[in-house]
């Protein structure tokens, strides 16, 4: 196999495989986030405009993750720099 | 298969490029500058007021209140910088609904400067609040030991703020990209609305991020005085 299959196999593989696993952390995160403000809005209803505030924002945070490995899978099917150098290379060559 | 506005490009002269990014920036700016100097020309304190003051003043005062909930105690002084912030990128993604628009939030150039001016707003503000040094000291608190720790998370919070508004930007416009090459009709419709909500959410943390890190930095750490003891 030359450099440019090596370089695509491993980037559709890592770029999946990225996605796939970074999701489930913040998922599990985002489902114990949600569970325990619901148990404490059933507690005291009358707090709910901060619980519910406090929550959005937690997750927000929690799902920063998930957009960090969703963002460096997109970079690696769609700008991929090792991809666009080996790409100029052979065409390059094939202009010659 | 377009990653971000920055790619479309309306003119080009030489090193200048006019491309989406830009133009839709522009246009936001356009319609909320005018829009506002239109319904603000004749304010009336009566109750007889047009619907658009209305509005206007809900907004106005619903973002006041949250501001107030977070814990800044004059949400006039910070009004101006979060709401804002709160309005572009509100209006940014619920102008997706227009044909041919994409939002100018899914360049990381628009988020990462609207990062940077969170990131010089909370010293600008929390020195305003506390002074020089008093803001200076609040990095060594608790310990001296956490001052690194304590520059290491402006840093990392400012980068965050803006790959967390990129990110669910640009992965609803790219949803919807994909969607309408596969299923032209009904599916793109409600990627469409998710991306909606995605986008208000968004605008609504950024904005209230913005807020807890300016009320961190003016919080004042004046000790409270030892309450009377109980007979």
């Amino acid at each position: 196999m030359d450099n440019m299959t090596i370089i695509a196999v491993v980037s559709i593989i890592t770029a999946g495989l990225t996605i796939a696993l970074g999701s489930i952390g913040p998922a599990l995160g985002e489902g114990r986030a949600v569970s325990t403000a619901l148990t404490s809005l059933a507690q005291q209803p009358d707090a709910s405009a901060t619980i519910t505030r406090t929550l959005f924002v937690g997750l927000a945070m929690i799902e920063s993750i998930a957009i960090y490995c969703f963002v460096v899978s997109m970079i690696l099917i769609f700008a991929n720099p090792f991809w666009n150098h080996v790409i100029a290379g052979a065409a390059k060559v094939a202009g010659k | 298969m377009r990653l971000s506005p920055d790619q479309l490009i309306f003119w080009q002269h030489g090193f200048f490029k006019l491309n989406g990014t830009i133009v839709f920036t522009w246009g936001l700016m356009l319609v909320l500058a005018v829009g506002s100097k239109l319904i603000t020309r004749n304010l009336s304190t009566d109750l007889k007021r047009s619907r658009w003051q209305n509005l206007l003043e809900i907004i106005v005062t619903g973002i006041e209140k949250q501001i107030s909930d977070v814990g800044l105690k004059h949400p006039e002084k910070y009004i101006g910088f979060l709401g804002t912030l709160f309005l572009f990128v509100a209006l940014a993604a619920l102008c997706t609904v227009i044909p041919g628009y994409e939002p100018p939030t899914g360049s990381l150039s628009t988020t990462a400067a609207l990062a940077l001016c969170v990131f010089a707003a909370v010293p600008l503000f929390g020195i305003e609040e506390q002074g020089f040094l008093g803001y200076l000291a609040s990095y060594m608190k608790p310990t001296i030991i956490m001052l690194p720790f304590n520059i290491i998370s402006e840093l990392s919070r400012t980068l965050a703020l803006a790959v967390r508004l990129f990110g669910n930007m640009m992965s609803g416009a790219m949803i919807i990209a994909i969607l309408l090459t596969i299923t032209p009709f009904i599916f793109p419709i409600v990627m469409t609305l998710l991306g909606l909500l995605t986008g208000m959410v968004q605008a609504y943390i950024f904005s209230i991020l913005a807020a807890v890190y300016i009320a961190a930095a003016t919080r004042s750490r004046k000790p409270k005085p030892a309450p009377a003891p109980a007979i």
